[in-house]
């Protein structure tokens, strides 16, 4: 059974039972079809009096035309990581296989070469302030060497597919911040990339045009047959445009798979976590026992479920919070419920709700997750 | 007024130009010494794109030594080798040779704060694009702090001037000496005025020029 499968809502015995623990993905992983597998890898920072594990033991795979989203909380680790994914970072133990390829047992000149094939974005841009817009885009290709002429044709091409043909004179200063990341956008895909790499590069948009460039992220994926790497501490960056994701806590892969079946069923604390924030708003206080979360598509209405199930069991829950939102084109409803006091009853809602074809996780640990995390 | 033109135009015209002429050749010299320094510092400091203790401590050192040794004193000491590169111990060439040692170490400096202003985003970036050494320091270092070295030119030009006046009250030559011979032994206080004049509006046109150079060269800001 593969994962998509498994995930669709419709069928009642979809579940965290059933979605825990399996790790067989929705392509097999042959080797031609990882694009970037991470064998191992560990980073550790030394200062004079202080040392700290950033990374312990990362190992994924990334298949060939992912979206991959690799999410965390702030300091879990994942700039180290997509930073040693191209080695600007050394890692301190472990390497990363690019298209079959070590990066650890390159040379210095092959791994420039390599770099050239994997580029990169980042939260502020990093934009060549004293280059024209069109003199940025060219710089990679100035980098390869390719002639002037040539550079710009391509550079003006790549413009275009940004939007911003208009803005070629202009320097990086002009431009609003939506527009610097369409710049950058188009001056990693110069050289023509099979890779790209996002360290957060929507964190510094507003909303409009976090979307924006998402919608235009999403298009290079498809068009330009790219596999990328998106970096996010925000769940909606992922569940808007990732098909996969992995979720870094302190430095190890909490918890990875199709962003479906995390989001259906979170299996750790920190994904839970994660899962429960929307965009950059990081998820409320809630505190109390008997909490569940429960998950529900488009086409299982929820209002009657939770108010049938009230009158079937006579018992009152309490809606602590509700939300509903779009991943992968499919809209999700989530609730979080404060079942009542009786084990007996408790046991025969989850039933009831997983009957109907909800997801329904245990929250039972939050609280002692708040105090770890607040403490 | 007139007659005081007359009598000493030629000669203030004469060492304005000597005067000049020391500051650029020694400027010129000074950079082509201290900009490969800087670099170095930049380079090879603890977080630079080639991390190297041995070659960072030998230019860290050198430069603050030779910083810290008072012009005059610097001008003294190195006479031996300025007579063996210019031949003679005395006149505008010789003062170069000084001019030279000492501020190359400080451009050294200012190259190196220059290039460390460079957002470190932006060299990162250019690794991410398989850039080399040579590409990320001349193409994206020296191209983004290009302002700010011309700022720094500009100090180094003006403070040079100094120098060089402070050299001409040693036999260095320029409007230095002229103050030195005229205002000063000669109780010509006129003349000393008019060297000073001169040096002001030396340093004042510099100043000005540079700043605006920078300026028009700058794209950071809009506009
Ligand atoms: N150069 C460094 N020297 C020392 N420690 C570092 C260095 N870079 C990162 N760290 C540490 O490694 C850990 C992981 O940092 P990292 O930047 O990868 O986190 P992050 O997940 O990207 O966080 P954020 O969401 O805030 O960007 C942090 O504890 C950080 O302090
Ligand atoms: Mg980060």
């Amino acid at each position: 059974m593969n994962g998509r499968q498994r995930m669709a809502p419709a069928k009642g015995d979809d579940g965290m039972m059933n979605g825990m623990g399996t790790e067989t993905e929705k392509m097999t992983e042959t080797e031609e079809n990882v694009m970037i597998h991470i064998d191992h890898l560990g980073k550790v920072f030394e200062t004079a009096d202080n040392r700290v594990e950033a990374l312990d033991d990362v190992t994924l795979d990334i298949m060939k035309g992912d979206i991959f989203g690799i999410i965390g909380m702030s300091g879990a680790g994942k700039s180290t990581l997509v930073r040693c994914l191209n080695f600007l970072e050394k890692p301190s133990a472990g390497d990363v296989i690019v298209e079959g390829r070590s990066l650890k047992s390159m040379t210095p000149a092959e791994l420039r070469k390599q770099r050239t094939r994997m580029s990169m974005i980042f939260q502020s841009f990093n934009l060549l302030q004293q280059r024209t817009v069109l003199d940025n885009v060219c710089f990679p290709l100035e980098i390869n060497k390719v002639p002037r002429k040539k550079a710009r044709e391509k550079a003006m091409e790549l413009l275009g597919e940004v939007g911003l043909s208009d803005k070629a004179g202009n320097y990086p200063s002009q431009l609003s911040g939506g527009q610097q990341q369409r710049v950058a956008i188009a001056r990693a895909l110069a050289s023509d990339p099979v890779i790209l790499l996002c360290d957060e590069a929507t964190s510094a948009l507003d909303p409009r045009t976090t979307g924006e460039i998402l919608d235009l992220l999403k298009k290079i994926n498809e068009t330009h047959h790219i596999t990328i790497v998106i970096i996010t501490h925000a769940m909606s960056v992922v569940t808007e445009i990732c098909n996969r994701v992995a979720i870094i806590d302190s430095g190890k892969v909490a918890e990875t798979g199709e962003v479906l079946e995390v989001f259906n069923n979170p299996r750790t604390e920190a994904a839970i976590r994660l899962v429960m924030s929307s965009g950059d708003r990081e998820v409320s206080r809630i505190s109390g026992e008997h909490l569940i979360r429960a998950v529900f598509s488009e086409n299982s209405s929820y209002e009657p479920v939770i108010a049938n199930m009230v009158l079937r069991f006579g018992q009152p829950v309490n809606i602590m919070r509700a939300d509903t939102r779009d991943i992968g084109g499919t809209a999700k409803g989530e609730m979080v419920l404060q079942l009542p006091g009786d084990e007996g009853v408790r046991e025969q809602m989850k039933a009831y709700l997983i009957e109907r074809g909800l997801a329904v996780n245990e929250l039972s640990s939050m609280k002692e997750l708040e105090e770890r995390y607040d403490g | 007024m007139a007659d005081f033109f007359e009598e000493y135009g030629t000669l203030l015209a004469e060492n304005t130009g000597i005067t000049l002429y020391m500051v650029f050749a020694s400027t010129l010299i000074a950079y082509v010494i201290g900009i490969p320094m800087g670099i170095g510092l930049v380079v090879t400091a603890k977080d630079g794109l080639h991390p190297n203790r041995i070659v960072y401590r030998i230019l860290d050192v050198t430069v603050n030594i030779i910083r810290s040794i008072p012009f005059l004193i610097l001008l003294i000491l190195i006479m031996p080798l300025t007579k063996v590169i210019v031949g003679k111990t005395y006149g505008p060439s010789a003062t170069v040779v000084p001019l030279v040692m000492s501020a190359a170490p400080f451009i050294a400096r200012m190259v190196e704060s220059s290039l460390l202003e460079v957002d470190h985003g932006v060299i990162e970036a250019a690794q991410s694009m398989g850039a080399n050494d040579r590409v990320i320091v001349f193409k994206v270092m020296m191209k983004e702090a290009r302002t700010s070295l011309i700022t720094g030119a500009t100090i180094a030009l003006a403070t040079i001037l100094g120098y060089s006046a402070m050299a001409g009250t040693v036999g260095g030559g320029g409007l230095g000496n002229v103050a030195i011979q005229y205002g000063y032994y000669r109780y010509q206080t006129p003349v000393m005025i008019a060297t000073v004049v001169l040096l002001v509006a030396m340093v004042q046109i510099m100043q000005a020029a540079g700043m605006k150079l920078g300026k028009a060269l700058d794209h950071r800001t809009s506009g």
